[in-house]
């Protein structure tokens, strides 16, 4: 009869929680990418940008992130695109990622005052040099925070991967309790690392919220 | 004539921190009475008046409104006291969410567990008493300063206090809304209400007092009938004070 | 060429409408017992006692994060070896009330705290006792100032409830995997419910944003604010 150690659970555990940051990371970076790229569209008044980039929100905020994942599991089989679930939860938590960024952003430039706006076009700068000098520090400044506080989202969203089969903390926590009969003990031990990745990170968030409040 | 003091108070102390802001209060107040406080501002006498219905705590003394001790950390006692004393503030502190009508009910209904009819009569009857007897459904901030005010009079008179605290209650009102409220005071007055109003309103309350209490440095400084502490004030503060203000 | 058939998963629609339904029950017994538990907590970290803030406090921190999933499991799979022996329906609420309480607490604090002092003064001037100072002076003000962000919780719970299908509690989620498991429809089935989780959320704050008002806090016309 096997008996695992709490060590040995630990130790799997956090072996699968390489890949949780991983799967954060480059969502949270892609994600920054995209959503990026749809602010500035928004921002430069592309025709439709507006209802679309609203709508892209929407639908992202609007549904839940397990069948996002879903879809995208589903979706690239359809298309015959042989793709593990690593590739179809980076494309979910992407897109997800995008369009809470992109809102979150946006907030952020409206946060700074119009007047910004018109000075700078009294001044006859164009919209790309304004938002390179004037609006976006400004609008940079205020978007830390919320950003970084977005990222604790991301990190828990990586779970959800864990249905569509990818490898993660909360896969392996099934997997090591379907071994080890203990679901007490490792769930709580995959809960107090998810906790021990998030928590600095909102901390840090808050820290940040903190000192800008007080300069402002 | 009751010969007893409706409120009485004997070697009132009160700090905040390190810093002794009432520094020992005599004083008493007969059934009917109308005192007006007066001071600059850092004297004393807001305090000295959230001190009698027990929203500030003071540390040395004893208080006693119409028979009721006020004891600090005996809620069912402040709570017994607040039903005598009614407060009226000078940012009016309408409750929002409540009609204008409600906001005078609600206490009655909590506290004095009358029923609704009996309630809505009697909050009807008030905001008639203070002039608003038609804005009974009507919301707090559609109303000006001066009616806001006057709903707040009702709303402690809705319960039957035997004495009324008026904390600077007109000192955030535009002039032009001033003399509404302070007609609805002296009709108190004149029913024979007790009153406490710390004020401003030098020509009001040399009207309307009985007596004035004027405060400087956390102590009654000089005390009298209107006509004594106005027209012949006694000590260069008071002097100093009334000169001030012209 | 794709072929799609989305007809052989609309022919289900008594089990996607059933599993609708049971998320709409999940949600509206998890918001009304979640909302009741983050009002509690969020008077408890304003305005009650130091050990009880800091207790508070813990359990909204461990909640907010770490994932739903993991709570979810943890109280599903975990709990039964001490014992406690939970359906899926009633581990799914659990869940949802524990997730929804911490998130509610703070919306719930930041809205007491918002309170002006003198509504405390002059609540306690009439001789009202605590309880009855918070509940019907300073809470339902308190509501209306942070509805919106209580609401989008509320939605983001809902939505999260889809995970509830992974142990088998018969939601939205559950139908369409069940449908999926027999046609073989599988992006369809997913395609369609995703759908109805959005008229659901669209549907849902709409409710919430005329019930508040009418019927929790007070001016069914919030006139200026």
């Amino acid at each position: 009869m096997v008996d695992f150690s709490l060590w040995d659970i630990f130790r799997n555990l956090l072996l699968a929680a390489r890949w949780t940051v991983g799967l954060s990371l480059v969502a949270f970076a892609g994600g920054a990418l995209v959503g990026l790229a749809l602010l500035l569209v928004r921002l430069a008044r592309w025709p439709g940008a507006r209802l679309g980039v609203s709508l892209y929100v929407q639908v992202f905020q609007g549904t839940p992130l397990l069948m996002q994942l879903f879809l995208a599991y589903f979706g690239l089989a359809l298309l015959g695109v042989n793709v593990s679930a690593w590739v179809a939860a980076g494309m979910a938590l992407t897109l997800y990622s995008s369009a809470f960024l992109t809102e979150i952003w946006r907030g952020c430039v409206d946060a700074v005052p119009k007047g910004q706006w018109e000075a700078s076009e009294s001044l006859a700068l164009s919209f790309g040099e304004t938002l390179r000098h004037v609006v976006g520090p400004q609008a940079l400044r205020i978007a830390v925070p919320p950003t970084v506080g977005f990222l604790v989202q991301v990190i828990k969203g990586t779970a959800l991967a864990s249905v569509i089969g990818f490898i993660e903390l909360t896969k392996a926590g099934t997997m090591i309790t379907n071994a080890t009969f203990r679901p007490f003990t490792v769930y709580a031990c995959v809960a107090l690392l998810y906790f021990a990745l998030c928590w600095p990170v909102s901390a840090y968030s808050r820290r940040l919220e903190r000192s800008f409040r007080r300069v402002h | 004539m009751s010969t007893e003091p409706i409120v009485s108070i004997r070697g009132l102390r009160k700090r905040f921190g390190e810093n002794e802001v009432l520094k020992g209060i005599d004083f008493e107040v007969q059934r009917g009475e109308v005192v007006a406080i007066i001071g600059k501002s850092g004297s004393g006498k807001s305090t000295l008046l959230r001190c009698i219905n027990g929203l500030e705590a003071f540390q040395q003394g004893e208080l006693e409104v119409d028979g009721q001790a006020l004891k600090h950390g005996n809620a069912a006692a402040m709570r017994a006291l607040r039903q005598h004393v009614g407060m009226i503030f000078q940012s009016f502190n309408l409750f929002p969410h409540l009609s204008v009508g409600r906001n005078v009910m609600l206490a009655p209904t909590l506290v004095k567990q009358r029923d609704k009819p009996a309630a809505t009569a009697q909050a009807r009857k008030l905001l008639e008493r203070v002039g608003l007897a038609e804005k009974f459904d009507a919301w707090p901030d559609q109303l000006s300063g001066g009616q806001q005010q006057r709903v707040a009079i009702a709303r402690a008179l809705a319960m039957e206090p035997s004495v009324m605290l008026c904390d600077e209650i007109t000192s955030a009102l535009d002039p032009e809304l001033v003399g509404e409220v302070l007609r609805v005071v002296e009709t108190l007055a004149d029913e024979g209400m007790t009153l406490l109003m710390v004020t401003h309103e030098m020509g009001f309350a040399r009207k309307v007092s009985d007596r004035v209490v004027f405060m400087h440095a956390g102590r009654i400084h000089e005390m009298g009938p209107p006509e004594r502490l106005f027209g012949a004030p006694q000590t260069p503060e008071l002097q100093q004070f009334l000169s001030a203000l012209h | 060429m794709i072929q799609l058939d989305f007809l052989a998963v609309l022919e289900q629609w008594p089990a996607l409408l059933s599993g609708a339904g049971f998320t709409l029950g999940l949600s509206a017994t998890a918001a009304v017992v979640g909302v009741g538990v983050g009002v509690a907590c969020g008077w408890a970290r304003s305005l009650g006692p130091a050990w009880l803030q800091r207790l508070v406090g813990v359990y909204v921190e461990l909640i907010r994060n770490t994932p739903f999933i993991v709570q979810l499991f943890f109280i599903y799979f975990g709990l039964p070896s001490l014992g406690v022996k939970l359906s899926p329906e009633v581990a799914s609420i659990i869940a949802m009330v524990v997730n929804l309480g911490a998130y509610a607490a703070e919306i719930a604090r930041a809205g007491i705290e918002g309170t002006p002092r003198g509504q405390f003064e002059a609540a306690r001037s009439l001789a009202l006792t605590e309880f009855q100072v918070f509940t019907r002076v300073v809470l339902p003000p308190a509501l209306a100032r942070v509805w919106p962000a209580l609401v989008s919780q509320i939605v983001i719970v809902m939505l999260g409830s889809a995970v509830c299908g992974q142990i088998s509690a018969q939601e939205l989620s559950y139908a369409a995997n069940l449908i999926q498991s027999r046609n073989f429809r599988a992006f369809e089935a997913t395609l369609i419910a995703t759908a109805m989780y959005l008229l659901l959320a669209i549907g849902v704050r709409q409710f919430l944003f005329w019930a508040g008002p009418r019927w929790i806090f007070g001016r069914p016309q919030a006139s200026g604010r």
